[in-house]
């Protein structure tokens, strides 16, 4: 099969790659470039384990074509935190309300949890639980992760701003 | 301070968080290739042949392995459930010439890449004569059903009963005899990381090594030696992060054979990720069973005795765990219930599904939910209060020790706990008559609101034995070589935690090592809420061995008696002189070889430890769920949920009351939402997870959860009696009680999906 260049920015760095015009964004993401952060609990779009920010928006790297996000911007959770000794307040919250167990689901979660307070800085509990209802937990049984998203929110509109992994904000 | 009892950070948590921590799927070997399975489409058939030709031509494919190139391929073996008999339906890692379910390998393609070997899986063509299939486990015991081995003629795989008492003339005796059949259905584990491994052999070294075993990483790098015929000293296991376990992952699959075989065959590392649809047809399923079950009362509510028989539904092939479920419910159906008179005869009924194994509380959550919902027929009958019958028949504390008496297979003799006090508090904590006045307020408003309770005795920490060695490090670091292992609970973290209270370091200064079959010699893995139980109280153990170590030389090198050193903060001093004191890390340089011989000591500061016991702790406690049924869809709200478990004791609370919470979750799942059925053919009918649904945010409540310490185990030195478990446990039972006091009917099946309680509420109206 043919391959084709993609160019994207990923976590505000420039990267190219070639693939076939089928190889999926999530194996690209991985394989490709690398990033084994974003998982892949499915490929077929149900449990949310691969998502990852599209021009900042939450989307499903398994449901789409690495061809796709070609000049795209995209963050995974590698870019989340703005360097290895400082955690991003959500990442923070998460260890400290244990919002995670096995941590597969987490990069995925996260994410979308990223998008959610930016959209909403102040979500309620049944706001967090529709927006994080597309990604499966098998493990927490979600409580904790809906305290720590809370928890972050406050911390993050309290101006200890998360900024500077995320290049828009 | 000490950290036990304290909810400290997860070690587990900053690589898992950044996205850095490596599971199976996220190793990358040089010049690795990439298998995928072929696998039967058929339930049962003979496979007449198997023609690779085009697969092999496709650019890009390494080769295609089936049976054939396998000679004097060996079944797989059990490793725990060992009822007689079960020998005899055990699984080839590839199917020979037979396939008896839906999923079974048949053929593994290796090639370049993921795409190509999934491409060639379409090009292989598998020439299958078709056998008839059986999926009721009923319907396989009889005359007419289709022989799925030939060594077990009338497709029962095992069978075995359980006696104590005398059944017979106590059911005389009884003035009420509730008399009714209960099934659970097939579901399962199903963690969010689908299965994978990656093999690599290095043949000039001559050694294996395997990424990705888990669970207990030291049985199956046994089982892999007896089935290659390699010792144990050519393969090493590594367990990378783990994406979740519940008792399905990790034991030995046919995949445990195969990828490590193709990896020796073609001379390259082999990765395999299952994708989900395998996942779901192919890793062990769990908790179909159909029981047959009479329950003796007195008027007065006293429980006198119990007969039950279980079918218990195994699948095309008995795997490593046996009978482990069907042992675990036969022995438990009497859970909190002091039962003198007990009889239950298992039937383990082969049929062409895919195996079963365990799953989180095997086998007790399929008992639990029979005999909870038995209790609340009973009271109904007796017009006693659900409650009340309870508190008349659960063992009291100065019943403690409890011994069930002798029951195959199991060890039931309970160590301690006040379960009556346990279910009073409980019932206080929700305020049970205020709920149950307003349950009966939303009824005569014509809304269907009920509370429902389950009690449960757990049992845990399984023996025989685990291994610990704790080591002091060339920094004066302490480091814990376990034998259990992780699969996402947070282990390594409650194994620091003691270890660091034992050698009164900071937890910063403790390292786990675990899952390594070069660092780590025995191991018995983590299953059976075991890993704190067993694998903490071998690490104290070893702990206790080196502060001796270090103590003497220490001593030795101040010329202070030991009796007059204190060993805190990470160093000894002497009393009274702390300005006279030695940290770790000069410990550790007295210990090297050239030092330490010239002293008359054995070098190293290393200690080994093996904790044995032949008893079990046994946690138990109560559920309470509030639910609210819509009488038009028969869709559940569940409007409030208590977990209250007692654990012995607490290494770390917040910890404790994740795997609650989590375990509740699945629990719902169980009862709500997740079924693996099957058509007559045997075709499964959830192979994706918009088939298999599993709960959501939206589905699972904040719930409430208490943990108390008011029992510790006097069975080991932790006190700690295991608490992976508590949360599932009577999940069904709860919300199947809530359910029919809501509606006013009888449930006997899981799990409660809206057409099952609209045919329910139907047949209720006609009376």
């Amino acid at each position: 099969m043919s391959m084709r260049t993609i160019r994207l920015r990923i976590n505000g760095v420039e990267r190219a790659g070639e693939a076939e015009p089928r190889r999926l964004l999530s194996d690209f993401v991985r394989d490709d470039l690398g990033l084994t952060g974003t998982h892949v609990g499915c490929e077929h779009g149900v449990c949310g384990a691969c998502t990852v920010l599209l021009d900042g928006d939450p989307v499903r790297s398994c449901l789409m074509f690495a061809v796709q996000a070609d000049g795209a911007e995209i963050d995974t959770v590698e870019g989340l935190a703005p360097d290895a000794n400082v955690l991003h307040p959500l990442q923070k919250k998460f260890q400290e309300r244990h919002g995670l167990q096995c941590g597969f689901c987490t990069p995925g979660i996260l994410l979308t949890a990223r998008a959610l307070l930016r959209e909403h800085p102040a979500p309620d509990e049944t706001e967090i639980r529709k927006w994080i209802s597309g990604n499966l937990c098998r493990c927490t049984g979600y409580r904790n992760i809906v305290t720590a998203i809370r928890e972050a929110a406050e911390e993050m509109s309290d101006g200890q701003a998360d900024a500077p992994a995320l290049r828009q904000d | 301070m000490p950290y036990i009892g304290s909810s400290v950070k997860r070690k587990e948590d900053v690589p898992l968080l950044r996205g850095i921590a490596r599971y199976v799927g996220d190793i990358r070997r040089p010049g690795m290739v990439h298998a995928a399975v072929l696998r039967s489409t058929r339930a049962h058939a003979r496979i007449a042949g198997i023609d690779a030709r085009a697969a092999l031509e496709l650019p890009g494919v390494v080769g295609v392995l089936t049976a054939a190139n396998m000679p004097g391929l060996k079944t797989i073996p059990m490793r725990t459930g060992q009822i007689p008999g079960l020998e005899r339906s055990q699984q080839t890692p590839i199917a020979t010439d037979r396939v008896r379910y839906v999923g079974e390998p048949v053929a593994v393609v290796v090639a370049r890449d993921r795409y190509v070997a999934e491409d060639a899986l379409e090009l292989a063509d598998v020439t299958y004569e078709e056998l008839p299939a059986v999926t009721d486990a009923r319907a396989a015991m009889g005359p007419e059903a289709p022989r799925l081995h030939d060594a077990v003629p009338d497709n029962v795989a095992a069978e075995f009963q359980v006696e104590t008492g005398d059944v017979k003339r106590a059911f005389a005796e009884c003035d009420l005899v509730v008399e009714e059949t209960f099934e659970t259905q097939r579901h399962a584990a199903v963690p969010l990381e689908t299965r994978g491994l990656v093999a690599e052999y290095d043949e000039g070294r001559d050694v294996l090594t395997v990424w990705g075993p888990t669970k207990m990483t030291h049985t199956n790098w046994r089982i892999l030696s007896e089935l290659s015929g390699l010792p144990q000293s050519a393969i090493h296991f590594i367990e990378p992060a783990v994406g979740g376990g519940f008792g399905a992952r990790g034991e030995f699959y046919p995949e445990d054979f195969l990828i490590p075989f193709a990896a020796m065959h073609f001379r390259l590392p082999v990765c395999w990720i299952e994708d989900r649809s395998e996942n779901l047809k192919s890793m062990n399923q769990s908790r179909q069973q159909s029981y047959r079950v009479r329950l003796g009362l007195r008027r007065d509510g006293t429980v006198l005795a119990m007969d039950a028989e279980i079918l218990f539904d195994m699948g095309g092939y008995t795997r490593t765990h046996g009978g482990v479920p069907i042992i675990a419910s036969s022995a438990m159906l009497r859970g909190p219930l002091r039962v003198k008179n007990y009889h239950c005869q298992v039937h383990c009924v082969l049929t062409s599904k895919t195996p079963v194994g365990t799953y989180r509380s095997p086998g007790r959550y399929e008992a639990n939910f029979v005999r909870e919902r038995l209790l609340d027929m009973a009271a109904h009958r007796l017009g006693l209060d659900p409650a009340e019958l309870r508190g008349r028949n659960l063992i009291r504390p100065e019943e403690m020790p409890y011994d069930h008496g002798k029951t195959p297979f199991h060890y039931t003799v309970y160590d301690s706990g006040d379960l009556p006090g346990q279910l009073d508090a409980a019932l206080r904590h929700v305020g049970y008559e205020d709920l149950r006045e307003r349950c009966a307020r939303a009824k005569a408003e014509g809304r269907a609101m009920g509370v429902g309770i389950g009690c449960f005795v757990e049992t845990s920490g399984i023996g025989p034995w685990e291994y610990a060695r704790v080591e002091v490090d060339n920094s004066g670091g302490v480091v814990l070589y376990s034998g259990i292992n992780s699969v996402g609970q947070g282990i390594a973290t409650a194994l620091s935690q003691i270890v660091a209270d034992e050698m009164c370091v900071s937890i910063d200064e403790v390292r786990v090592v675990h899952g390594d079959t070069a660092k780590v010699p025995y191991g018995n893995g983590s299953n059976a809420s075991r890993s704190t139980v067993m694998g903490g109280s071998a690490a104290v153990g070893a702990s206790r061995k080196v502060r001796e170590k270090l103590m003497r030389l220490a001593s030795a090198e101040l010329e202070i008696d030991a009796g007059d050193l204190v060993l805190a903060d990470g160093r000894i001093s002497v009393r009274g002189a702390p300005e006279r004191s030695l940290d770790f890390a000069a410990l550790a340089r007295l210990a090297l070889p050239g030092p330490a011989l010239a002293r008359g000591f054995t070098p190293g500061i290393s200690e080994e430890d093996f904790f044995a016991t032949d008893k079990r702790p046994f946690p138990y406690g109560v559920h309470v769920a509030v639910v609210e049924v819509d009488r038009e869809t028969g869709m559940i709200e569940i409007l409030d949920y208590l977990v209250m478990e007692d654990v012995g004791r607490k290494i770390n609370p917040m910890i404790v009351e994740g795997q609650m919470a989590g375990g509740l979750a699945q629990g719902i799942g169980g009862a709500l939402l997740e079924e693996f059925a099957y058509d007559e053919d045997g075709q499964p009918q959830a192979t994706s997870f918009m088939d298999y649904l599993m709960p959501t945010a939206m589905d699972v409540p904040r719930g409430q959860f208490i943990s108390t310490e008011d029992f510790p185990s006097p069975h080991n030195p932790l006190g700690v009696k295991g608490a992976g478990e508590g949360g599932i446990t009577a999940a069904g039972a709860a919300l199947a009680n809530a359910v029919s006091s809501a509606l006013g009917v009888e449930i006997t099946r899981l799990p409660l999906k809206p057409g099952y309680l609209l045919e329910l509420m139907d047949a209720a109206e006609k009376g």
